[in-house]
């Protein structure tokens, strides 16, 4: 019989049991079990499934942006090769589902929010029937006779207080700026961003009498099968969700998107197996976009560099009635001092695809833009910005109070500083030349929330002594097969090899899904939980203290006692369910991650061309669980910096709102060539506070500031001062000193 | 995607054949495959002419014939392009990714339709793909667009890379057709758009390209300097192609070919005969640029072209000077 054992995390659990136990797997750079076959094409993927009679569906988007749909001709669509239906069901998606929503999102696709917005489904044999079908489908549009706006800074645009975000106000900031010995009063802005995820939205969806099946590209199962569940209005207990592989996300599969839905009704409707899959066009044009943002960033602070007020306030946009607003200001809240305080962000209501979270909402264009601004005040001080982080590092956090978890700030500047060569800076623009090329070093701070979740896991220590690790926590790419089996490995003293992990499937028990950089401690505190029930089973059955329980290479060792796993075991499997819910601690600490950031660029000096040549970036997110995976997080992350910096911008035709960049192509992620030698550095730290593990979230930390980093870089190389992201070469050009001028 | 028929010509005769019949051409379809998918072309029938051999470079006195199915990646490749040629190689290794130059072909590039995200849009106005409708790029978004050449109708560039480096090199695209061969030099190989964008080229119905000539080589310094949003696998924003010898500490010679500033592959004689005969100086780079841009004109978000244009022939001109 299993159990379920829970934990509530009321308390710092500072037993920090992994650093006893005698494994020693926990936190080794160990390969991802399933890296072989995603290497070789033999990991299936959503769209990948083969079923007898599947039919493919393709989606229809909206050509205008507002209004009705009055009529689509189907009759001639339905003429056509091979069409078998075109479905324009009110249960379809109107608009992505934000994270953890748990519940449909707005649906009926009669009405059109945003240009591209899906409006019918076409299924026909195959696939090249269903999309020429669905090109040739005429529809008959009404315009919306009191359309809203199309761009957030439209004075046409309504902008409300946001229901996520608090404002957070203390002191008298103006006055504070008013007798500031430095006062930097600054406007920042960043572009909408695509997640980009590689693999493209897709589900394969079919019926078995009233239960539905869905193979799906998504990455929080457990809230996916709500969702859906709820859009159809079936009970949830009657869906299931597979998805073992999920090639990227990025946020953008956290809530289920158009085709899950629309590929459901089609598969009830033609009680068949139905694929839909979106075209790399209709992911950029239908799901979930970063917000582009507006932001003032106020910093006031003594002749030392001190901070005696912070501004920080956002204008952000999403459509109307949604709640998720781009929480720019999340860690400006608790990063630096200045009791003056003003963080405010509002959303402008405006006719674009629904924005949700991209990877580090908030932190990823928040920090850049405020290490940014950090700069300037340091050059306005003239003391070095690394300095200047240092000296405004707050006992408590401000207004608010609350003590700090844990915080590896100080170490990851100086030992970020130390690794890059930061000491090689000249302070100044414009003092170093090689060859055409201006070389510039800039810094930024790195800070991203710590989120513990409820989650849930089930392990079997089995007659063998092997185990297996079951939950339906989903891995995107990140690496959640490798660490799970880790921890597993440690607490029941066995090789890496003698653990099985199974994900990915809503039959498993809930984990906390892939989002907000809080899968793998959430997850893996219900693993750990899970295995400390089955270590305290062994050590009775040992005849031990559980304390003095000590697992090694299958064998359960207790001073003089000792004994193999299948012996003790005699024959039986132990089944437990860990799990884990967020408690007390959430509350009585202020809990991140951080790091610091170190790049150098060259700047074309004709061209303005801006070239990464290298980054350092040193990170503390508490206990690492696995070197190699965290350190590809950080990459990663370092990577969107770089796209955040120089490239990623999403491109709408303000005239009728479409997104002109629509594609690869034209939107630019960095590609390898961009992307230099970059330097990761994981510190040693241990946070009770953060989870049962010790551990912080990782998945989003390296990008929160990276993109501040390359921005001073290139202030520091040619003296271009830029406060519009990206940096594209446009911007950089009219700043550029003359390119045959002797260097000063 | 539409139904279309696909036939494999086996020579040049029967793939004219097959043209005369109102056949499209596909050799590595990196572009037309794409464009069949969005139907921004819709072909009914299409013939490849992969088989018809027309694959090999021959170099003679005059110069080297590189045949229309000849790879980017092989011709790039190949040793006598990269010595007596290097320009040609620099360009097509400056383009795509190694997988799309495994597939794009010689003849193929040089047909490459823009990059005009309206052209691409189905549901947007462009005359180049609907004559009539209109161009929507004029006040749309039209950061990669062109700055010469343009006309009421469309503002499209020619997109690629290899293109450009033959212009410079005074290369001449050698085809067949109902009325026999034919020799049009690159010049007048690409068409401006006028008031008619949908034709991209000056190719006549049923004329297929079977190879590219390239003259004896000049022995001057050959640059490529291709200006992008990303390090690669981006479309120039500007880019320069330049074939310069010295004398003497003056420009005894010098041709120059920009990509994506106009909406064909550009080049201006006359600015090439204000160079021949000067010194090099950034008063010097300065003039020429005026000249080159005088008629240069942005439509909002492409204005920087302009500068940027400037900015890259006086790199691109200093770097062959200077050496």
């Amino acid at each position: 019989m299993s159990r379920t054992d829970t934990v509530t995390y009321d308390s710092p659990d500072t037993r920090n049991l992994l650093d006893h136990t005698r494994q020693g797997v926990i936190g080794k750079p160990l390969d991802r079990p399933e890296g072989p076959l995603k290497v070789s094409g033999s990991a299936t993927y959503s769209a990948e499934w083969k079923f007898d009679d599947c039919a493919e569906g393709v989606l229809v988007l909206a050509t205008i942006a507002q209004g009705t749909v009055q009529r689509l001709h189907k009759q001639r669509v339905l003429d056509m090769p091979g069409v078998l239906a075109v479905l324009a069901d009110e249960a379809m998606t109107r608009r992505s589902t934000q994270g953890t929503a748990g519940e449909a999102p707005v649906q009926g696709v009669h009405t059109v929010d945003y240009f591209a917005q899906p409006i019918a489904l076409v299924v026909a044999e195959t696939f090249e029937q269903a999309r020429d079908a669905a090109l040739a489908l005429e529809v008959d549009y009404v315009e919306s006779k009191s359309p809203i706006a199309l761009d957030p800074e439209s004075p046409d645009a309504e902008v409300e207080d946001p229901d996520n975000s608090e404002t957070v106000e203390g002191g008298d900031l103006e006055k504070a700026m008013h007798d500031a010995a430095f006062a930097i009063d600054v406007e920042y802005r960043t572009p909408g961003h695509a997640s980009a995820a590689m693999e493209p939205h897709a589900t394969i969806a079919q019926w078995h009498g009233d239960r539905l099946e869905l193979h799906g590209s998504y990455q929080m199962l457990a809230y996916n099968v709500k969702e859906i569940a709820d859009c159809l209005s079936i009970d949830p207990e009657k869906v299931r969700i597979i998805a073992p592989y999920v090639g990227g996300g990025f946020g953008s599969k956290l809530g289920i998107t158009h085709e899950a839905v629309a590929a459901a009704i089609a598969a009830r409707q033609l009680k068949r197996p139905v694929r839909v899959v979106m075209s790399r066009q209709q992911v950029f044009e239908t799901v979930m976009r970063r917000s582009e943002t507006r932001q003032r960033v106020r910093l006031a602070s003594d002749a030392s560099g001190k901070l005696i007020g912070l501004g920080h306030e956002a204008l952000v946009s999403n459509l109307p009635d949604e709640e998720f607003a781009e929480p720019v200001t999340q860690a400006t809240e608790f990063l630096y001092g200045g009791e003056n305080r003003l963080l405010k962000v509002e959303v402008a209501r405006i006719s674009r695809m629904t924005a949700g979270s991209v990877r580090a909402p908030g932190e990823a264009v928040g920090m850049q833009v405020l290490e940014a601004a950090m700069d300037e005040l340091a050059e306005a001080v003239d003391i070095d910005p690394v300095e200047l982080r240092k000296r405004n590092l707050p006992a408590k956090v401000p207004v608010e109070g609350t003590a700090y978890s844990s915080r590896m700030l100080v170490e990851a500047l100086d030992q970020g500083a130390e690794a890059f060569g930061w000491d090689q800076r000249r302070p100044r623009p414009c003092q170093t030349r090689e060859g055409d090329w201006w070389i510039g070093m800039g810094m930024a701070s790195a800070a991203r929330v710590n989120m513990l979740v409820p989650a849930e896991a089930r392990v079997t220590l089995k007659a063998d002594g092997a185990a297996l690790v079951e939950t339906d926590q989903t891995d995107i790419g990140t690496g959640s097969y490798a660490i799970l089996g880790q921890i597993a490995g440690e607490m029941l003293g066995l090789p890496i090899d003698r653990v099985n992990v199974v994900l990915g499937d809503t039959s498993l028990p809930a984990g906390a899904g892939s989002g907000g950089s809080f899968g793998a401690i959430s997850t893996g505190s219900a693993v750990m939980r899970a295995c400390e029930a089955i270590r305290t089973t062994l050590s009775e059955a040992l005849g031990c203290d559980t304390d003095a329980l000590d697992l090694k290479d299958g064998t359960a060792t207790s001073g003089d006692l000792s004994q193999s796993l299948s012996d003790l075991l005699g024959g039986n499997d132990i089944v437990e369910t860990g799990k884990i819910e967020p408690g007390k601690t959430a509350e009585d600490f202020s809990q991140a991650s951080y790091g610091a950031f170190f790049a150098e660029v060259a700047v074309h000096a004709f061209t303005g061309e801006t070239r990464v040549r290298r980054m350092t970036g040193a990170f503390g997110f508490g206990r690492v669980l696995n070197a190699k995976t965290a350190r590809s997080q950080c990459l990663g992350g370092m990577v969107w910096g770089i796209g955040s910096a120089l490239t990623e911008e999403l491109a709408f035709d303000l005239r009728d709102g479409h997104l002109v960049n629509h594609d690869l192509a034209e939107y630019h992620v960095p590609v390898h060539a961009d992307v230099p030698a970059i330097e990761v550095i994981l510190l040693e730290e241990r946070d009770a506070a953060a989870s049962p593990l010790q551990a912080k979230g990782v998945g989003e930390l390296g990008i929160c500031g990276a993109a501040g980093a390359i921005t001073n870089a290139i202030y520091n190389a040619c003296g271009a001062r830029l406060r519009n992201f990206p940096m594209t070469l446009d911007k950089v050009i009219p700043h550029l000193p003359d390119p045959f001028a002797e260097v000063a | 995607m539409k139904s279309f028929t696909l036939d494999h010509a086996t020579d040049t005769d029967s793939a004219l054949s097959a043209l005369r019949g109102g056949a499209t051409t596909i050799a590595g379809g990196t572009n037309l495959v794409d464009l069949m998918k969005l139907q921004v072309e819709t072909p009914d029938r299409l013939v490849s002419i992969r088989r018809t051999g027309l694959d090999t470079i021959v170099e003679d006195q005059d110069g080297l014939r590189v045949g229309a199915l000849v790879t980017n990646a092989d011709c790039a490749a190949d040793q006598r392009v990269r010595t007596s040629w290097p320009l040609l190689a620099k360009a097509i290794l400056a383009g795509a990714s190694p997988q799309l130059r495994n597939r794009a072909t010689t003849g193929g590039n040089l047909c490459q339709r823009t990059r005009c995200g309206y052209f691409y849009d189905t549901s947007q106005a462009c005359n180049k793909r609907e004559p009539g409708s209109g161009c929507a790029a004029r006040d749309g978004f039209n950061r990669i667009h062109a700055v010469l050449g343009t006309s009421e109708a469309c503002i499209a560039t020619y997109p690629g890379d290899m293109a450009v480096a033959m212009l410079a090199l005074d290369a001449v695209v050698l085809t067949q057709g109902p009325n026999g061969a034919r020799e049009i030099p690159i010049a007048e190989f690409h068409r401006m758009p006028g008031e008619d964008p949908s034709r991209d080229n000056t190719l006549k119905p049923g004329e297929l390209i079977t190879a590219v000539r390239l003259p004896a080589p000049t022995g001057g310094v050959q640059i490529y300097r291709k200006v992008r949003d990303r390090a690669s696998y981006a479309f120039a924003l500007v880019s320069v192609a330049a074939d310069v010898s010295m004398e003497g500490g003056r420009i005894a010679r010098c041709s120059l070919a920009f990509g994506s500033l106009g909406t064909v592959p550009w080049r201006d004689r006359a600015v090439e005969e204000l160079l021949v005969g000067e010194t090099p100086s950034p008063a010097l780079y300065t003039k020429a640029a005026d000249l080159l841009l005088k008629d240069a004109r942005g439509f909002g978000h492409n204005d920087f072209k302009i500068p940027l244009a400037a900015r890259a022939l006086a790199a691109t001109l200093h770097e062959a000077t200077q050496g």
